[in-house]
């Protein structure tokens, strides 16, 4: 399906998502409140059927944190990419994992480095950091190494 | 002939090639000839030309390690043999890459597991300070000398061959001359 196609057909399931079409793919901003039954249509319409989720990551814009999902549809072969900003200072959204398997480490992931709280996440615990790490998520911008930071 | 005593480091020497120093005198006698030295020189000796290294690379520094092990700079050409896939069988642990926080209990076993007398090369600015990652990481240890004793550094991101060959000699050095940790430590 082309983008023109997608973004017509998107529009339908939700009609306040905005598009962006300056990069490669296709941008979907959405609210995300608005995600958990947005990626349930996605997954299964069948003319859409995004059933792979390639890319489940996060950006600190120090304002705002946005969630960035790269979905891909082995059928026919198209690709999006659904971005949804969070609140900096408690950011939290809907869980995937159970549409997307793979959801489940990225979100842990995402949980552990950037502090996004996925809710009802089945596993939501540190994946790569040590146990008993304390304080702030690494991968914030305004993170400082507790033990040994080295001022330029 | 009979009476003078060759430093066996001369060029006409038959056991010293190069800088390869045998540590002691060749008293010539006919029909053969008498070698004296000290016995803990000559084990230092001895062992600074068979040095194996153990297989250990955790970034990039890698690279160029397996390029110094390849036939084109061949480390074996100095007693660097082959490099040993168990800390047991290993002498030298070259420090070759990144040791994360994760890393660094497994580069502590490894160091323990090796048989004394035993070495290490912090290769690169990785293993000397954390190099690139000194700034503002959660995850680099800032210098694998934090975790084992080092011997000797090699600067370099990653270094040369050239340089690690030149630090391996330079090790080869401090053994002969007695100066390496353990040997200091030991009073040797």
């Amino acid at each position: 399906m082309q983008n023109e196609e997608l973004k017509t057909r998107i529009t339908e399931l939700l009609p306040t998502a905005t598009f962006d079409e300056s990069g490669e793919w296709l941008n979907i901003m959405i609210a995300p409140q608005d995600w958990l039954l947005f990626a349930t249509n996605f997954r299964n319409e069948t003319n859409l059927f995004f059933d792979h989720l390639f890319c489940l990551t996060c950006i600190d814009w120090k304002t705002h944190l946005c969630m960035v999902y790269h979905l891909s549809s082995t059928k026919f072969r198209h690709n999006i990419v659904v971005k949804s900003i969070l609140d900096n200072t408690n950011p939290a959204i809907e869980t995937v994992s159970h549409i997307w398997q793979t959801a489940n480490f990225h979100e842990r992931e995402v949980y552990e480095m950037f502090g996004v709280n996925f809710l009802n996440h089945p596993d939501l615990r540190l994946l790569i950091l040590p146990d008993g790490w304390e304080g702030k998520n690494p991968m914030r911008k305004d993170f400082e190494d507790p033990i040994n930071m080295i001022r330029l | 002939m009979n009476d003078t005593s060759n430093n066996a480091g001369s060029s006409n020497s038959p056991l010293g090639v190069g800088g390869n120093i045998f540590p002691g005198q060749i008293h010539e006698t006919p029909g053969g000839g008498i070698v004296l030295s000290k016995l803990d020189d000559l084990i230092n000796w001895a062992r600074s030309n068979s040095l194996w290294p153990l297989t250990f690379a955790t970034s990039c520094c890698g690279i160029e390690y397996m390029a110094v092990a390849g036939a084109k700079y061949d480390f074996s050409r100095f007693g660097f043999e082959v490099a040993r896939a168990s800390p047991r069988q290993a002498d030298v642990i070259i420090i070759a890459g990144t040791i994360v926080n994760k890393m660094a209990p497994v580069l502590k076993r490894l160091y323990d597991q090796m048989a004394d007398p035993k070495y290490v090369i912090a290769m690169g600015a990785c293993a000397i300070s954390g190099g690139p990652f000194f700034y503002n990481t959660y995850s680099v240890v800032k210098g694998a000398d934090h975790v084992i004793p080092v011997d000797v550094y090699v600067a370099g991101c990653p270094p040369r061959p050239e340089a690690l060959i030149h630090a391996l000699m330079s090790l080869q050095e401090k053994i002969k001359m007695g100066l390496t940790r353990e040997q200091i430590k030991d009073g040797k």
